[in-house]
């Protein structure tokens, strides 16, 4: 009787664990579909509207076909070039900090606890605070609004990023420096830094990508605009803002437009994270070995 | 740089040696030390402490501006509340005035109940319930349907994975992570709403309709269940990335000595892993409720955006985040205005609370080692 009890038993150990094996096949096949029906349905929908007027021409009137997002394509450059001037130095600089200066003290702790939490504030309460910092006081919507709203959100990113870098540099090549006569901060740029450069860029390209899709602090800082625009006291087009306002419209060309836009910017975001991925599984100090 | 270093050596070797006192010891300090030509050179270059201590306090400022930042938010956003925060008190958050609670349970419960009005920018009253309703609904839905299938794929990536797919389906499910919230948003809209219109939910009503929590009066496909599905497949890869790496953190010992106890696999991981993985999981499963508690741009573009309470999960309904997206750029009365900012403030709070809780619990798992979030 405990024999036949033992192999029920057994028999029931081995079945389960066949049947968690294939719930978590099933789980990963749940998690991959849906990202490949994205893509795909981005591509079979954004590729057949991709034309050359989509990156020449700026929106049409209502109801007329055609046009293009070029000022968005634009006015998102502008915007993501006053981020990184905020965001890169600062967050390269916090970096730094981290990694030089401050390592095992109370304040880095302090500083890294809270860049985490604040990599997860919600982008728009971001935008909020720079509305009432910035747009009340000058009076105006402008460009420059939506750039600093989306650099604050470059520094933590870039900071994480660029200690995890620093880290990785062997004490040896910091060590050679010292020894030689280089000052401090000296060496701390011209030897550490540049060693760690190709993984401190692929933070601050990681920083990018995730700050070019950022539509909510955006809605009440530059507001999106419909003509060609690169002033930098008006209000100014982003690709991800006019997305969400073509998307929400009554209007099928505006539609079609929102999906070639999408697809742009999704090129552009899988672009900048597969270059990630590839620089840092090569291997980051090809100096310093 | 040859020149200085055989300098070195010539100034090396240029220099005396000390005369051995009879006693042995070492003759006292001079003062006047030779000169050789590198030390002058040296010397006369002076040092580079005030560059150096200037050099530090920069990247101190720079570390110190995170901190200048969360102020910086804080500050705004209290200063910004003021009006409403003056004039409603805690009660924004509860039933609107006027109502009681019986009556909002009520409006809640029965659909054909008539709805009070919660927000009002004409009469100046506002309560922020519906939203705080939608948010805690469409978050705890998301996480409902992400948690079992995140731990799935982390469970697969980590312990049954072939080798050749771990890097190509790991770096898929992060990809998953770096698409914008608006083309979620944009998919969500144009093909799993209607989905959900034609196919789930009269599915849904058909087989779970008397439980009271699906109803027909919908049909338009958005609502919170929606919302619910698209943050769940935002909040997937933060998850199930998260619990990899509290899943690798667990030493091999601890899975070794479960298989020499005879376990299969399953039993393994049951036991070995998960066992010594739980807090971090449950820190990885907070981190992304707080993620799907901010989520804005998808949630407004298929919850609904309608300012009431229903007890129907597929009826529509508002977010906190969605309302301010929505309203804030065409509030033009400073009481209207102040409403949303106060709603951000408790949005802020939230998240910050959330997300601080859950670097701990993840923290403790993987001490310390930094705990990065896509």
């Amino acid at each position: 009787m405990k024999v036949e009890i033992n192999r029920l038993r057994s028999i029931l150990r081995e079945q389960t664990d066949r049947l968690v094996t294939g719930l978590a096949v099933l789980a990963t096949v749940l998690v991959v579909a849906p990202l490949v029906a994205i893509f795909v349905y981005l591509v079979f929908k954004g590729a057949s509207s991709l034309n050359l007027a989509f990156f020449t021409q700026i929106p049409k009137p209502v109801g007329e076909v055609g046009g293009g997002m070029a000022n968005a394509i634009v006015g998102s450059g502008i915007l993501l070039g006053i981020a990184s001037m905020i965001g890169i130095p600062m967050g390269i600089g916090g970096g730094i900090f981290l990694a030089e200066f401050g390592r095992g003290t109370k304040l880095a702790d302090a500083v890294r606890f809270t860049a985490d939490v604040l990599n997860g504030v919600p982008s728009i309460v971001m935008g909020i605070a720079i509305y009432a910092l910035i747009v009340v006081p000058q009076g105006h919507f402008s460009a420059f609004a939506g750039g600093v709203a989306l650099g604050i959100m470059m520094i933590p990113t870039v900071c994480r990023t660029t200690e995890e870098m620093l880290l990785m540099v062997p004490h040896a090549v910091r060590e050679a420096a010292l020894a030689l006569g280089v000052p401090n901060w000296r060496s701390v740029l011209a030897i550490t830094v540049k060693t760690a450069s190709p993984g401190i860029i692929t933070g601050c390209m990681l920083a990018f990508a995730r700050v070019a899709g950022e539509t909510a602090p955006l809605i009440f800082t530059a507001l999106g605009n419909t003509y060609w625009s690169t002033n930098l006291n008006h209000e100014i087009a982003a690709l991800p803002l006019q997305i969400w306002i073509y998307a929400q419209s009554p209007y099928d060309d505006w539609h079609r437009l929102a999906w070639a836009g999408a697809l742009v910017l999704i090129i552009l975001i899988v672009t900048a994270v597969s270059l990630v991925r590839y620089v840092t599984s090569r291997g980051v100090l090809k100096g310093a070995s | 740089m040859n020149a200085q270093v055989s300098e070195i050596r010539i100034s090396q070797d240029q220099i005396q040696p000390e005369p051995d006192s009879p006693d042995g010891e070492h003759p006292p300090d001079s003062g006047a030390v030779e000169s050789s030509a590198i030390r002058t050179f040296l010397l006369s270059r002076g040092n580079s402490a005030i560059a150096d201590r200037g050099f530090k306090w920069l990247m101190v400022l720079c570390a110190l501006s995170i901190f200048g930042i969360v102020a910086l938010i804080a500050v705004q956003l209290v200063k910004g509340s003021q009006l409403s925060w003056n004039k409603f008190g805690f009660g924004f958050f509860a039933w609107p005035e006027g109502f009681s609670f019986g009556s909002v349970f009520k409006a809640i419960m029965d659909p054909n109940a008539p709805q009070p009005n919660y927000w009002d920018p004409v009469n100046g009253h506002f309560s922020a319930l519906p939203f705080v309703y939608g948010t805690i609904v469409s978050s705890f839905l998301a996480l409902f349907m992400a948690v079992p299938l995140a731990i799935g794929v982390a469970v697969f990536l980590t312990e049954m994975c072939p080798g050749i797919l771990r890097a190509p389906l790991a770096f898929l499910t992060e990809l998953l992570a770096a698409i914008p919230s608006v083309i979620y948003g944009l998919w969500a809209m144009f093909v799993l709403v209607p989905l959900m219109r034609e196919h789930v939910n009269p599915l849904l009503v058909q087989v779970l309709g008397w439980t009271g929590f699906f109803n027909d009066d919908n049909p338009t496909g958005l609502g919170f269940l929606s919302a619910g599905v698209i943050l769940a497949v935002m909040i997937l890869p933060i998850i199930s990335s998260l619990t990899r790496e509290v899943m690798t953190a667990v030493p091999h010992s601890q899975r070794e000595a479960v298989l020499a106890l005879g376990a299969t696999r399953w039993e393994m991981i049951r036991m070995g892993v998960l066992r010594n993985a739980r807090i971090g999981i449950v820190g990885a499963v907070i981190l992304g409720l707080g993620r799907a508690l901010g989520e804005t741009m998808a949630v407004t573009m298929v919850i609904g955006n309608s300012i009431e309470i229903h007890r129907s999960l597929l009826s529509n309904g508002n977010s906190m985040a969605s309302v301010i997206a929505n309203q804030f750029s065409e509030a033009s009365d400073n009481l209207h205005l102040s409403a949303l900012i106060e709603i951000g403030l408790a949005l802020f709070v939230v998240t910050i609370v959330v997300n601080a809780l859950a670097q701990v619990l993840v923290w403790a798992v993987t001490r310390g080692a930094p705990a990065r979030v896509n």
